[in-house]
């Protein structure tokens, strides 16, 4: 069921490499470095493993609207994040992640005091739907379905140092990997269903004026690439990404960002994970991206590192018991 | 155990899923955009003798009488509305739907969304100044007007007491000339929205329209299109629904911008236009302030931004005259060297250091800041959406909305005049630790804005409906204590703010139990 000829020697036990950043749909940071939903990794049956992704991202200046500038009224404002994240393997082909952030936000100019708690909680379960091969070419597709919500009633409306935009989020994304010699590249696309939100007043003015708490919230579309090396114990990775909101509109000037802004962006990055050799539970993650192209979004930019452990629960016999799958 | 688990997951998700499904349409529940059509409880028959607010008499402005509804000019008219509701189309029954619910409402909100659409404050030039917005040239940036909550106030309540004087004299003229409605000239007109035995002459919807069209052009000079084209489809609605024939509306509507001249001549002369300043009279606030031996405000915006309207304290009332203005003056605040103003610089930074959720809440509930329609339209939309459930005739939902506005423009008046007098500094620019909730308003401290604005109309509101006096009170206290929480304000300037923001409100008081009406 799980054997094909990338598979190391048997004996040896190295946790697949469940690491998961965010993303963070709004302004003030937007990540969308390593994250296992969009990647085409996956864990063992029985594994599970987790860990903690700390990240930071800052910007000085943004988009309002498509007009770039900074604001000294907010000098720069920054997003710090600590998540807990945690992955599991139903099957060979069926993974389920998790993950739920604390977050801290700040500007260092002005008067606005920064907002921090809880965000929110997301599922994922990702499933590899089918692979080719010929020869030493592989091509392996997934599909993935997301859910998330906030697990505490932050403020969604004081953009942009709230801590989310308090939608909840139904994601549905198509992932291809090509895999050879260690080389891999990865596309993936994805649609985020979002509900609508609330906010703490009962008015407000988007292009028109609405006597309503309730937000409408455009979807979102994401778009992910990435390339690089993937061996037995180290990733390493270029990626470019897209966000685009469907809808939405833009900051007037010298305006506030509003949740429902037409947020997109488009980041590039890096990204190394490791697995280490002498102790193969132990996982470590870093990265960085910025923003190249925005709208009512900051131009951030974010680095994170983790630190992952994995627990194998299960060992029955007659099964493959190498645990290494960095290869799909 | 897995298949379980799997299960387990995959039963949340598709419950998940399942709900966001049921529970989020993603059309949002507006509260006013489904209302039934208005439906007077009664017609205020008397109304052509309440007292105006400028107009000397409900007959100054004259009306020529209709002609006979027997007339080939009449009878063209009904076919005119005979023609128009042979095929109706969804927009014109949308049209007929979003107006019937009453015209002083919907321009009400029409003009919330003109302030909340132009209060933003404009961006810096290259060199650290400011430009100011022209009259002159509204479409060029910074648009004009910059409709911060003195400008807004005075907005609402010109536009409001413009048509409430234009109804007065619609009223009078109403019952001097006794035209039916068309509906009860001619029995095949299909009246779509309630009627009732109100005379329709000249047409109480077109005077709504014509006082606010004529003031707007003033207010906000930029947006005439929107503007004219909400007054047509306004119009337009009366013919739709059988409610009027052409010749009411046309003698509405200059009806309407005859009476609204009045108040463009005295608004053009009411000492708004000096209230920003300039660069000496700014000086002069600090240097007075120093001169006290009280330390001054300054602008915590980068780069410091020129106080706003720091004039406005000496515009011209509606409900009482200037020197009033200096009589209910409250005195001063607590000296920022006095151990009194230490301990309530230091109740703001707790508040900040450890808000809650509901003081969080609070605060953003009635922050009503950049690009809102300010907090005396917050209490405009909650006038207006308990008016909508007393089926007040248009007369009398523009006298009430008229005395709300004068008392709030009046309540800004008051505020500005005491914030200026005292040029008192906000708690973070004698704490920098103090970080806000909310944005600090470019303006000294003392009294609270939003106290004084809440203070007055909750008193008024609280008059007009009594039954619901204590819930105003009640709001009236939570947006005043909203600002200490936000870390804007210390609890004196809220205190003080909301009472003398309640004695405006009586002299509103004073006003609605003699106009008449009641």
């Amino acid at each position: 069921m799980h054997h094909h000829p990338n598979l190391p020697a048997a004996g040896r036990k190295i946790n697949r490499l469940c690491l998961l950043t965010l993303t963070l749909f709004f302004i003030t940071t937007a990540e969308i470095n390593a994250q296992t939903e969009t990647d085409a990794i996956m864990m063992n049956k029985t594994q599970f493993c987790a860990g903690f992704v700390y990240g930071y991202s800052s910007w000085d200046h943004y988009w309002e609207g498509t007009l770039k500038r900074n604001n000294l009224n907010l000098g720069t404002v920054s997003a710090k994040s600590l998540a807990f994240m945690a992955n599991y393997g139903i099957t060979n082909k069926l993974n389920v992640m998790v993950s739920a952030p604390q977050i801290w936000t700040k500007a260092s100019a002005g008067t606005l005091r920064g907002m921090e708690g809880l965000q929110d909680f997301s599922l994922h379960v990702k499933w590899k739907a089918h692979t080719l091969q010929t020869g030493k070419n592989k091509l392996s597709f997934f599909l993935v379905g997301g859910f998330s919500t906030p697990i505490s009633n932050y403020v969604v409306d004081h953009l942009p140092l709230s801590i989310g935009l308090g939608t909840t989020n139904l994601t549905g994304r198509g992932i291809v990997d090509y895999f050879r010699n260690h080389f891999f590249a990865t596309a993936s696309a994805a649609f985020v269903y979002r509900s609508n939100v609330t906010i703490d007043r009962t008015s407000y003015y988007d292009t028109e004026l609405h006597s309503s708490q309730e937000i409408k919230m455009p979807h979102v579309a994401n778009y992910l690439f990435r390339t690089g090396y993937r061996g037995k114990y180290l990733i390493a990775e270029a990626m470019i990404g897209n966000n685009t909101t469907l809808g939405g509109f833009d900051m007037t000037r010298n305006n506030m960002p509003f949740p429902s802004n037409r947020m997109n962006a488009t980041q590039v990055g890096l990204g190394i994970k490791y697995t280490l050799p002498v102790h193969t539970n132990l996982s470590f993650l870093a990265g960085a991206s910025h923003t190249i192209a925005g709208r009512n979004m900051g131009q951030a930019t974010s680095y994170n590192g983790g630190i992952f452990y994995a627990f194998y629960f299960r060992k029955q016999p007659g099964k493959n018991d190498n645990n290494l799958s960095n290869q799909p | 155990m897995n298949n379980n688990k799997f299960l387990l997951t995959t039963g949340a998700i598709a419950l998940a899923v399942t709900s966001i499904f049921y529970s989020c349409s993603k059309d949002i529940n507006d509260r006013t955009s489904n209302l039934p059509a208005l439906n007077p409880a009664s017609t205020d028959a008397n109304a052509g003798t309440w007292k105006p607010v400028l107009l000397q008499s409900s007959s100054e402005i004259t009306v020529a009488a209709p002609a006979p509804t027997t007339t080939p000019d009449y009878i063209a008219q009904l076919n005119e509305i005979k023609a128009t509701q042979a095929e109706l189309t969804d927009e014109e029954k949308r049209i007929v739907k979003y107006w019937g619910a009453g015209g002083i409402l919907r321009w009400n909100e029409i003009l919330r969304e003109l302030v909340a659409k132009h209060n933003l404050p404009p961006y810096q030039n290259d060199d650290g100044t400011y430009p100011f917005p022209s009259a002159n040239n509204p479409l060029a940036y910074p648009l004009f007007p910059f409709s911060n909550p003195p400008y807004a106030a005075r907005a609402y309540a010109y536009v409001s007491a413009a048509q409430y004087d234009a109804l007065v004299a619609a009223w009078h003229y109403k019952y001097l000339y006794n035209r039916p409605a068309p509906d009860k000239v001619d029995e095949s007109i299909n009246r779509l929205i309630p009627g009732s035995d109100l005379p329709s002459y000249p047409s109480e919807d077109a005077v709504i329209a014509g006082a606010a069209t004529e003031m707007l052009k003033l207010l906000f000079p930029g947006d005439q299109d929107f503007i004219q084209a909400m007054a047509e489809e306004h119009k337009k609605s009366r013919i739709i629904a059988g409610a009027n024939v052409r010749s009411e509306l046309e003698a509405g509507e200059a009806l309407g911008k005859a009476v609204a001249q009045k108040f463009v001549a005295r608004a053009r002369g009411d000492y708004a236009g000096a209230a920003a300043g300039n660069a000496a009279s700014w000086k002069k606030l600090e240097d007075d302030c120093i001169a006290r031996g009280e330390e001054p405000w300054y602008s915590l915006e980068l780069p410091k931004r020129p106080p706003m309207l720091p004039g406005f304290g000496r515009v011209k009332p509606f409900l009482f005259d200037s020197l009033t203005v200096i009589a209910i003056r409250p005195g001063p605040p607590p000296s920022v060297t006095s151990a009194k103003m230490q301990e309530e610089v230091k109740e703001v930074n707790k508040f900040i250091t450890k808000p809650t959720r509901e003081q969080t809440r609070i605060v953003h509930y009635w922050a009503d800041g950049v690009g809102t329609y300010t907090p005396p339209g917050h209490w405009d939309a909650i006038a207006a959406e308990d008016f909508i459930k007393k089926d007040f005739s248009e007369v009398r939902w523009a006298r009430n909305m008229a005395l709300i506005n004068m008392a709030l423009m009046d309540a800004a008046i008051v505020c500005w005049d005491t914030k200026y007098f005292y040029f008192n500094p906000r708690p973070t620019q004698l704490d920098p630790s103090i970080k806000t909730l909310t944005g600090i308003p470019n303006f000294p401290a003392y009294i609270s804005g939003h106290s004084t604005f809440s203070g007055a109309a909750a008193t008024i509101l609280g008059h007009i409906i009594p039954e619901r006096a204590k819930a105003y009170s009640d709001m009236a206290a939570e947006a005043s204590i909203s600002r200490v929480y936000g870390g804007i304000h210390y609890r004196s300037d809220c205190a003080v703010g909301l009472t003398t923001g309640n004695k405006v409100g009586e002299y509103a008081i004073q006003r609605a139990r003699t106009d008449g009406a009641e």
